[in-house]
Order: C-alpha cells, then structure tokens, then sequence
C-alpha cells in the first residue's frame, strides 16, 4: 500500500511538473504572434461560431426550466415578479456560464484532444517541429486564445437567450406581464452580475482548451491512445470547471 | 557533417542506443540498417532534436544539438529536411500548402513561395497535384510529397525515415531515383534508414549497419557487400538463421 501511494505520489508530483513545463513552453511561444494570430481567427469561428448553437439550445431550455421552477417555488409565499430576479441573476452568475460551459468541455475540448492527438500519433507533431515550428504557437495559443475570447461572447449569447425564453415563459405560462418581469430582472441586478459571469467563463475557456491541447499532444499509442486521450480531456476540463467555479465564488463574491 | 558521439538513449528500461559513434561526412549519404525496433528512427529524430540523448553527444555543422536553446534550434532545423516513414502529411492542408508551410517561416513573397513549390512537386513527379489533399494520394504519392516538402525547403541535411517502407517494388525503385536525384540536384548530405537492402545499394555512399544499440559495421556499399561478419552477412542477404 506504501508502495502504491508512493507511485501516485510520484505520478501526481510529475504531472504537476509536465503542466508546468507545457506552460512554460507556451508563454515561450507567445512572441511569436506572426504565426498564432492567423492561425487564432480560425480557432475563433471554430470554437465560438460553431459552438453557438449547442451553448443557445442549452440556455434556452435553461431560461425555461429556471422560470418555471422560480414559479413553482415562489408561488403564495414570495411575489412573481422575483421570477425575473432569479431567471437573471441565476443564468448571469451561474447556469449561463457553467452548463454550457461543461457541453462545450465535451465539444471543443475533446475535439482538440482528439485532434491534437491523431496528429500525434501519425508524426504530423513532430513534422511540424522538423519544419522549424513550435507547436506550441502554431497549434496550442491559437486554441488557447480562441478559447479565451471566445467564450465570454458565446456565454454573453447563451445569458441573453437564457433570460429571454424565461421572460417568454412568464409571458406564456406563468401570466406575469413584461414590466413585472423586467421589474424583477432589475431589483438585484449590479454590474458585476455580469462581468463575474463573463471573466468566469473566459477561464473555463482558456481551461477546456489547455487540457485539451496539452492531453491531445501527451496521446501515446495508436487509435486507443486517441480514444484515450479525448475522455480523459472531457473529464479532467468538467471537474477543473467546477472546481474553478467554486473558487471564483469564493474569491470574487 | 553530423557527428554522434557515445550517444546513449533508452527508454524505462529499455536501452536502444548504447554508446554509440558514427560520422557522416559532408555531401555523403549514409545509410543506417538494421533490425525493425533497433533505434534507427530514434537515432535520425535526435539529428534533430526531436529526442534528446542521455548521455553522448549530437554534433551538426560544429552545433551540440542538446544545447541548442529555442532558437538555435529553430534555425538548424530550418537546414534540415525530414522525411517521415509515413509522410506525416498535415490532413487539413492540400499538397501544395504541406510543401508550402516550411517556407512561410521564411521572408518570401507568396509569388516565390509558389515558384519553390511548383519546382519541389516536379522534382518529385507530382506537377497538378496542388489542391488535393492528403487522402486522396496513394502510399507512394504520400512519400513523394513528404519528399518534396523537404527538398522545398533546399535544406543541407536531408533524412529519410524508411522512405521504401510498405510500398511496392517499382514504386521503391521510383523513390531510390528520386533520393539519388535530391541529391545530385541539391548537393545535400543525407542519411536514410532503411531495411530494404536494393535502396540502400542505390541510394548510400556508405552503409552503417545499427546492431545492440552500437554500429556494428560501417563502410563503403562494396566493403558491406564483402563483409565477412557473420551478423551483417545474414542481415544483407536476408537470411534467416
């Protein structure tokens, strides 16, 4: 048993020393903006514009969800008009940034992982050092920024749709008029409501594309290394996520 | 010139280079043989610093490439063409932009960019293949591609990882051709790992033969033809006890 903890001792000492080597590595690379800033308004359409729509469907039914239960609680006790407070305050602080934020770990983080890890496997990596490039500004800051900018807009996004089908569902379903609902939306509202949401998922995004770079480019083996590799980028970005969602609370709230 | 000097490298447990020492002089092309798995690809990767030895040392043009530091090391490899064993083609990009990627790293008008391309496919055969993309060619295109990525570059150094691996009799001889033109074209010094005996014959001015992590023989193509080791005789003539 000694034995055993030892090794993961070892083992857990060592990945912390990889991750601070890939860093290291990357921060290296960030003067060369001649080749990541290209190679980033790709990565940009890629993880923002695609990933829109996944991020809007989620929200929406959120929006929906947040209203209906917001009713369900508040009902003979707490006026309706707070439907909007919890609608907007909810999607802004919490369920805007975190839940597509976790689709997004399993969209765009496995993608890279998988990417990132074929090119691995079949040399593409080391044909790409061969030709004096570094990997890490021709393939990782590309993604890392892409995921850093682009996620607070589609957060942004999926906020906005999430209060709107909550509005609609107040509207529809629950028979509170619009001047209620906005009236309720304002009570609480600050601005750091939605800065907090935003710069939180600007860190979920410059997270899910970290691991996902650095595990895709660690892939060993051949297609089961691949395979590997993606699940392991998926759960390792969902449990940093709300580990880092707890600690922005704890620091910024 | 590319000099290794006691290199050793191993990997766990598993020590495949051991102390090992080869030359390979300017304008020469040097073939490496040797069994599958006996540390041919790992001893060309740490020509350029794609693997690091543990002990030894790595010397081209006079430079120690462990110590070579970020640049340093992107500029030698800017003199080094690499052919992989399985072309490491970039899917995402057509054939003329995998030729074209090395030489964006470098000052030159998209116009000469193109001029260096078109001359790298000819060389190779493979005029009008431009806007395909990887997938679409057969093993053999795959390798002239990877072959016209390096010489695209006009390195000084070109490697070649297995460049006859898995392809067909007429199809390796194309590939011998092509390796003995680079170099009469380019002047380039080479090595090629290999275990296809006709390639080596064709295309080395020496042969070093890779045996237990050490060069168990080097000498000219005649002088491996007439060894007397029993070793490199059962390995030359494909003998299998």
């Amino acid at each position: 048993m000694i034995t055993a903890l030892g090794q993961r001792t070892i083992a857990a000492i060592k990945a912390v020393g990889r991750l601070g080597h890939f860093l290291g590595d990357t921060v290296r690379a960030l003067p060369d903006v001649r080749i990541w800033i290209p190679l980033a308004l790709t990565q940009m359409r890629r993880v923002g514009v695609d990933s829109l729509p996944v991020a809007l469907f989620i929200a929406a039914f959120t929006g929906i969800v947040l209203a209906l239960q917001a009713s369900y609680t508040f009902t003979g006790t707490v006026p309706l008009y707070f439907v909007g407070t919890l609608v907007g305050k909810t999607m802004m602080l919490e369920l805007g940034p975190v839940l597509p934020g976790l689709a997004l770990a399993g969209r765009v983080g496995a993608s890279m992982a998988a990417e990132l890890g074929t090119m691995r496997v079949t040399e593409q990596v080391d044909a790409l050092e061969t030709l004096a490039y570094d990997p890490q500004s021709f393939l990782v800051i590309p993604r890392v920024v892409a995921g850093v900018t682009m996620f607070p807009v589609v957060v942004a996004f999926a906020i906005a749709v999430g209060i709107v089908t909550g509005w609609l569902t107040s509207l529809a379903l629950l028979g509170l008029s619009t001047p209620e609902f906005l009236k309720g939306l304002k009570l609480f509202y600050v601005f750091k409501d939605v800065w907090f949401g935003l710069f939180k998922s600007a860190t979920f995004g410059g997270t899910i594309t970290l691991v996902g770079c650095m595990v895709g480019l660690n892939t060993r083996g051949g297609a089961e290394g691949v395979g590997r590799s993606t699940t392991r980028a998926v759960v390792y970005s969902a449990v940093l996520i709300l580990v880092l969602d707890a600690f922005w609370a704890m620091v910024l709230l | 010139m590319i000099e290794f000097k006691g290199v050793r490298k191993a990997f766990g447990e598993q020590v495949v280079l051991d102390d090992l020492s080869l030359t390979v002089r300017d304008r020469e092309t040097m073939v490496v043989i040797g069994y599958s798995g006996t540390g041919k690809s790992v001893l060309l990767k740490h020509v350029v610093g794609l693997l690091q030895p543990d002990a030894g040392q790595v010397i081209v043009d006079g430079q120690s490439v462990p110590d070579l530091e970020r640049d340093g090391l992107a500029a030698l490899r800017e003199q080094i063409g690499y052919v992989f064993q399985f072309a490491a083609l970039f899917d995402s990009m057509t054939v003329a932009d995998n030729v074209a990627l090395g030489l964006r790293r470098r000052e030159m008008s998209e116009d000469e960019i193109g001029q260096r391309v078109a001359e790298a496919l000819a060389l190779v055969d493979l005029t009008g293949t431009d806007d395909r993309m990887p997938a679409e060619l057969s093993g053999g295109m795959r390798k002239r591609v990877g072959i016209a990525r390096a010489i695209a570059l006009r390195p000084r150094y070109i490697l070649y990882d297995e460049p006859t691996t898995g392809l067909d009799p007429v199809t390796s001889a194309v590939i011998d051709q092509l390796m003995v033109r680079t170099r009469e074209h380019l002047g380039v010094t080479g090595i090629v790992v290999t275990h296809d005996m006709r390639s080596a014959y064709t295309v080395g001015d020496r042969i070093a033969m890779l045996y237990e992590g050490r060069i168990r023989q080097v000498g000219t193509v005649a002088e491996v033809q007439a060894t007397q080791d029993p070793l490199v005789r059962q390995f030359i003539e494909g003998n299998p006890s």
